[in-house]
């Protein structure tokens, strides 16, 4: 059973390499061995999230065993194999949900390169999810920087190149504040092991000095990573990238990408300053109050749009302010609900742009509303998959979004007066809003006429991604209970 | 407040290597210009492999490479920093270097380098 402990970093370096063998083989080669490689990774890591659950603990891996201070590590708890092991199936389906798009969409010829993104996509995400260095967390939020951008930009149109350039240029605004901070944090204590920097942040802390470059350096770290995941005033790349990439790039970089650097924030919030530092230093109001605006403005944007698509995009940006609502709590219920936002976003936002992609196959390419009208009716499966998540993003019960808006509302019901007011004031505003946006979608792919246009034979791959996403939806609105005990472990286990 | 000016002017090499990263932040954020853009985003990684480097340097002190056996590591500065900025820059160098192809794709399609008019010419095709 020990050996299961190096499956974190075995996961970590087999994606790198399934990056590199893609690289140097055909299209259709690439995606067998893509798909066939991380689909072992998601293996890999439910046997290490069962191993967590079992011995009930966490524990670190010393690459090379070199001890502390020469030495890098990893470290793994159940918050941390759950994440991966939701973010690896996440990425097989989304790939095979959207497997014709990218074959369609992609130059000739330069299919294999996707394919060695979405590898390296994996392989970054991993290191961001199970890293517990500072520094390593920088490299590999390049890493994942560079891959993302390139899934927008290999459908190439002037739209995407467009795209990739604003993206990418915001994202090396986030990541150049984020690298200050880290600096600056390795100016005052040192040290870049998370643990390591924690003994010190608290010593610092109690004695009061550097009391402006420890708030500096929250700040920084919140607004660069904040800038990445599209917190409210930061998010207008978004929806351009988000809204032209090909099907299955939109799926994940909504579903994923924007999670991998929140749950790098949360690791630092957690381990790193610990959550007495950051209540504090008063960093994380902010976050909170930009995230019931992006709950409401999000949503309201996401009304006025006429591209299926781009409505999506910018109910992400709602959805992730979510997660920032949760983050800003000052609680650990309020952690708790933005992991399990995390999550429950992590499979449904990656079905409805999976689900669009099928609705523009039947409906001539095209994706603005008055050209999808009855597409529900002429591909069944993806009309299904496109209401579950719907409901999901509205919050009925027994589906995914239901489990956060609760456990957002438990965590906001144990916060003080002013809090608990505002988050449950934008949770029931944000969910009409939900509605009032989401609803008529529903309507209008099941109206109108079935129309002459037949569904292409529906590939294997689709049937399967589309109805995992949908079985996994419900199943995640029926085992909240248990799913946010695994979360609230974890978060325990990170100490402080 | 003199303290605060003393402070920054001690920490010369901190003041300017934040000024710097100041200068390439708001180059990279402002300008309209792709290329402006991309030396903006050098000077932004420059300051911070500046700031990282003066603090790990100590006055005095010899680069930590041992040559006649002696190890003593007061004599010695310490290894990371150096070690960071030299991983940085092979981060900047492959992110500046992604920018700059496309760049080059942006400029053969729209003949021009100008963020804005791309944007602009670019919301009238369809894709």
């Amino acid at each position: 059973m020990e050996f299961v402990r190096n499956f974190p970093f075995l996961t970590i370096v087999f994606s790198l390499t399934c990056g590199v063998f893609c690289a140097v083989t055909r299209g259709k080669t690439a995606k067998r061995l893509c798909v066939c490689w991380l689909t072992l990774t998601f293996a890999m890591s439910l046997s290490v999230l069962i191993y967590t659950l079992r011995t009930d603990g966490s524990f670190i891996y010393r690459m090379g065993k070199w001890n502390a201070p020469w030495g890098n590590e990893i470290r793994v708890g159940p918050l941390e194999a759950l994440m991966a092991t939701a973010f690896s199936g996440v990425m097989v389906l989304s790939l095979s949900g959207g497997m014709s798009h990218i074959f369609a969409d992609c130059e000739e010829g330069k299919v294999n390169i996707y394919f060695t993104m979405a590898a390296l996509l994996t392989s970054s995400l991993f290191a961001l999810i199970y890293t517990n260095d500072l520094f390593t967390a920088y490299v590999f939020v390049e890493i994942n920087t560079i891959a993302s951008c390139a899934l927008v930009m290999l459908k190439s149109s002037g739209r995407t190149l467009v795209a990739t350039t604003r993206y990418l240029i915001m994202s090396l605004l986030g990541s150049g504040l984020f690298l200050l901070g880290v600096v600056i944090l390795y100016g005052i204590t040192g040290e870049l092991l998370m643990e390591s920097i924690a003994e010190k942040v608290q010593d610092i802390f109690s004695t009061g000095e550097y009391s402006l470059p420890l708030t500096v350096v929250i700040g920084l770290m919140s607004v660069g990573l904040a800038v990445k995941s599209a917190l409210f005033p930061f998010h207008s790349w978004l929806p351009d990238a988000h809204g032209s990439a090909t099907a299955s790039s939109s799926a994940i970089l909504s579903g994923l990408v924007l999670k991998g650097y929140i749950i790098v924030l949360i690791k630092i919030f957690y381990r790193v300053f610990g959550l007495r530092v950051i209540v504090a230093e008063r960093v994380s109001n902010f976050l909170f109050v930009y995230g019931i605006l992006a709950m409401i403005c999000g949503s309201v944007a996401a009304l006025r749009q006429v591209d299926l698509k781009r409505m999506l995009a910018y109910s992400s940006i709602a959805q992730v302010g979510y997660i920032y609502v949760g983050l800003g709590m000052h609680s650990e219920a309020g952690m708790v609900a933005a992991c399990v936002q995390i999550l429950a976003h992590a499979i449904t936002k990656p079905m409805l742009f999976c689900s669009a992609g099928g609705f523009m196959d039947v409906s001539g390419g095209q994706k603005s509303m008055a050209a999808i009208t009855g597409a529900g009716r002429r591909d069944k499966l993806a009309g299904a998959a496109f209401t579950v998540g719907a409901m999901s993003m509205i919050g009925i019960p027994f589906f995914a979004g239901f489990a956060t808006k609760l456990a957002l509302a438990q965590g906001a019901v144990g916060s003080d007066k002013i809090r608990m007011t505002i988050a449950l004031a934008a949770i029931v505003i944000s969910t009409v809003l939900n509605a009032v946006y989401y609803v008529p979608v529903i309507f209008n792919i099941f109206s109108g006429t079935e129309g002459s246009e037949k569904a292409p034979r529906p590939k294997v791959g689709y049937v399967f991604a589309m109805g995992t996403f949908m079985v996994l939806n419900v199943a995640f609105g029926l085992f909240t209970q248990q799913i946010t005990d695994v979360v609230r472990r974890g978060l325990q286990l990170f100490g402080m | 407040m003199p303290e605060f000016l003393e402070n920054l002017f001690t920490n010369y090499y901190e003041t300017g290597a934040v000024v710097i990263f100041g200068i390439g932040f708001t180059s990279l954020l402002m300008h309209r210009n792709l290329l402006k853009k991309i030396i903006g985003l050098n000077f932004m990684d420059s300051g911070l492999y500046l700031f990282l480097a003066a603090k790990g340097y100590i006055a005095g002190r010899l680069a930590p490479i041992i040559t006649d056996g002696d190890a003593d590591p007061t004599k010695y500065v310490n290894p990371i920093p150096t070690g960071l900025v030299l991983t940085g820059i092979v981060v900047s160098v492959s992110v500046t270097a992604f920018l700059l192809a496309l760049t080059c794709r942006l400029y053969d399609k729209y003949h021009t380098l100008d963020i804005d008019e791309i944007t602009n010419l670019a919301r009238k095709e369809r894709d």
